[in-house]
């Protein structure tokens, strides 16, 4: 089985599966411990506007709301392998050097439809990516998997976006359901 | 030696079958010493994670890189996240050595793994005693299911299991609470198995030691549907030596508890040829101590009660006490699992649950059984659940933005799943023994494990796949698809085997009351003893057994046989 299939394979089964941390099953640990690359307030400015455009504020909170950002950050730090976190530090920077090609300026300063669009065609580009054999997943399949995760399982997000209720007290295993209601965190 | 190092009996491990020793023979007037080679845990106190929510930790329940470099082993599996850090051994201070690869999830705390077991409880059927002998598979067991019935329903009553009477003799029904209730799909995919294979399969709802009504006497509550059981839970909602065992005997003024206490070895009196107690080595002052007793239940975990032998009367056998038949450390099983399939439901958008359940669905074994006769032995059984998919679901159209964020803030469509638990033979060859070179922290040594599933798990983990595919598709699931997830032996955390129970003291190394052959005082209950694994989760039996093999041993002492 291949890695992506594993990997779609076990966010059935948990609910999440960490691209570039090791939830490969294997048991076969990735090379050693980086020197993390760390994150500069910059990075972080741009990790909660790129969060921010996967999952805007409407009216219930937004990435940004949700510090996504620092989430992000903070999981590439402590849980990714070097050539990840080389994966996805490459991705920020390229980002910018995108932004500035089309739009002349770094992706923060660019106009919002520019970055949405740009956002976009990543997307579909991370989609079409096949990861080479030992290589990593493409940067923003990383980016878009932190972004919902740090926003879902953020207090903000999972008591705001989704419903939060930490001692229900019973079961209903036919409880009814309104096109529109929440799903629970 | 000073009088306060004698007791009426030792119970070696605080787990499940550690906490029934103590409750039963203290119950029966025993003063126990009950040692517990981890630290102390507080039933509430002490259970740290239980009450936070993702946010509030670090990583929000992942694992870091820290985590797999502290446990490589438990890093193998789903077992490593930060809510139960720090409820498993500490893998650099307790190493093994895999010959092949084993994955041992060691529990070293008062309570051990019953803090974090899955609590899924079945009783083995009369077929399940009977196997070895009819088909000439290692031995046969001394006892047999009407041998255990009885003390089956006290465990039940006891503990409290809760689940639904389905009058199958594959799977004998108990003595239980109310059932959980399976959600709307499972009851419609329940039904659509039992209608095609005309009442051949069935599918339930699993038999768990959750409470559906409060056991107010023991101060334990129904289950509150957290779904977060392996942190602790302090409404003792769940069956674990600290909820239900370790309060009654500590109730009787017959108990004394004591952690960091690695039991080094069995004292063996070679006149009286009884073990005349234990040494305990203390883990935080590497000060050694002897306790003497006049009976001894080992409980240490399966391959750690067989560790203590090991290392036991060497100077009588060179291989251990309860090595005369040459089967000590052999006949090493495990539950085979990680296969079967999953697949998308349609309809029943109208339908959500309320809770979280911490309980999925049963479908019990029919492979060969009822006629049926496959080119492997034995059988496995289902276990699964289905659900509406979250936020972490993959969502074709909706790239990015608005969209993206209000589609997977709603529930995703239906998806049911199923893995199978498959028997593993006792195979002479797989076995652990003392590594001639490795020491742990305290100098002590280590087991080395030579352990793998062969033809006969290998020819039954198609039929895992191939079988779940079918019934799924039988129902009338979708885009259904069939999975080996990998398995290595270990990963069922349901070890067993390495002392098994026998009728011949050549061949085995208890008897059919689990005292050692050589040592009748000495009994082991926990899965050390299990001849032969049956394909359901075995924590219920070690329970029974062990109810069983106190009474016994207390009714033998006051006759003065001990």
């Amino acid at each position: 089985m291949n890695r992506r299939k594993l990997l779609k394979l076990v966010t059935m089964a948990t609910g999440s599966a960490l691209v570039g941390g090791n939830l490969v099953l294997n048991g076969c640990a990735r090379g050693g411990l980086p020197e993390n690359l760390g994150f500069s307030e910059q990075d972080l400015a741009l990790l909660n506007e790129i969060a921010e455009i996967i999952i805007p504020r409407t009216d219930t909170p937004g990435a940004k709301d949700a510090e996504v950002g620092k989430f992000m950050a903070a999981t590439v730090n402590d849980c990714y392998y070097q050539d990840d976190q080389d994966t996805f530090h490459e991705g920020l920077a390229k980002i910018n050097e995108i932004s500035r090609e089309h739009f002349n300026t770094n992706f923060i300063n660019a106009k919002q439809d520019h970055r949405i669009g740009l956002l976009a065609e990543l997307e579909i580009e991370a989609r079409e990516y096949e990861k080479p054999e030992g290589g990593t997943e493409h940067y923003f399949t990383m980016m878009k998997q932190l972004t919902l995760m740090g926003y879902f399982t953020s207090q903000a997000g999972a008591t705001e976006s989704l419903r939060h209720n930490p001692v229900p007290g019973r079961y209903d295993g036919c409880h009814p359901y309104e096109e529109g209601d929440p799903a629970w965190a | 030696m000073p009088d306060n190092n004698k007791y009426d009996a030792i119970v070696v491990g605080s787990g499940i079958s550690g906490g029934w020793a103590a409750k039963e023979l203290t119950e029966k007037g025993l003063k126990v010493l009950m040692l517990e080679r981890g630290r102390d845990l507080e039933h509430g106190k002490d259970y740290v994670n239980e009450g936070k929510q993702v946010w509030d930790f670090p990583n929000r329940n992942q694992r870091t890189r820290k985590m797999v470099e502290d446990y490589p082993v438990l890093s193998r599996d789903y077992v490593l996240t930060e809510e139960t850090l720090g409820m498993w051994a500490n893998e650099k201070e307790n190493p093994y050595v895999e010959k092949k690869r084993f994955d041992w999830f060691r529990g070293y705390q008062v309570g051990g793994r019953s803090l974090l077991w899955g609590r899924q409880s079945y009783r083995h059927n009369r077929m399940d005693f009977e196997a070895n002998k009819k088909e000439g598979i290692a031995v046969d067991w001394p006892i047999r299911y009407d041998d255990l019935a009885p003390w089956y329903s006290y465990v039940e009553g006891f503990a409290g299991i809760s689940g639904s009477k389905e009058g199958l003799d594959v799977l004998p029904d108990g003595n239980f609470l109310p059932p959980m209730d399976m959600n709307c799909v499972e009851k419609d995919l329940a039904r659509r198995i039992k209608k095609h294979y005309n009442g051949s399969r069935s599918m339930f709802i699993g038999r768990i030691a959750n409470l559906t009504r409060a056991k107010s006497d023991e101060n334990r509550s129904s289950c509150m549907y957290r779904a977060q059981c392996w942190r602790g839970c302090s409404y003792g909602a769940y069956f674990s030596t600290q909820s239900s065992t370790l309060p009654a005997a500590a109730k009787t003024g017959n108990l004394t508890v004591r952690p960091f206490s690695i039991v080094t070895r069995v004292l063996y009196d070679k006149d009286k040829k009884r073990a005349a107690g234990v040494e305990v080595l203390d883990s935080e002052t590497n000060e050694t101590y002897e306790f003497t007793s006049n009976i001894v239940f080992l409980n240490a975990s399966t391959l750690n009660s067989t560790w203590i032998l090991m290392n036991s009367a060497t100077d009588i056998w060179p291989d251990g006490l309860g090595s005369s038949s040459g089967e000590l450390g052999h006949n090493v099983m495990d539950h085979h699992f990680r296969c079967g399939a999953n697949g998308d439901v349609e309809g029943f958008e109208d339908k959500y649950v309320y809770g979280r359940r911490p309980n999925g669905v049963y479908i019990p074994r029919f492979r060969n059984v009822n006629g049926d006769k496959r080119d492997y032995l034995r059988g496995f059984g289902y276990q699964g659940s289905a659900n509406r998919q979250g936020w972490s679901r993959e969502i074709a159209e909706m790239s990015i933005g608005v969209d993206l964020k209000n589609e997977v803030s709603k529930p995703g469509g239906w998806r049911m799943g199923m893995t199978a638990f498959g028997e593993m033979l006792p195979y002479h060859d797989n076995r652990i023994f003392l590594d001639p070179e490795k020491k742990d922290k305290w100098g002590l040594p280590v087991l080395a494990f030579d352990v793998e599933i062969r033809e006969n798990e290998i020819k039954m983990r198609k039929d895992m796949i191939q079988d779940a595919v079918d019934m799924l598709e039988a129902a009338g699931v979708k885009n259904v698809e069939g999975g080996d997830w990998g398995y290595a032996p270990g990963m069922g955390i349901h070890e067993m085997g390495t002392a098994r129970m026998g009728n011949d003291s050549k061949t085995s190394v208890l008897n059919g009351n689990n005292q050692i052959w050589e040592a009748p005082n000495v009994f082991i209950t926990d899965g050390a003893c299990m001849t032969s694994a049956s394909c359901v989760n075995p924590s219920l039996t070690y329970m029974a057994l062990t109810a069983r093999a106190a009474d016994f041993a207390v009714k033998e002492l006051k006759k003065g046989n001990l």
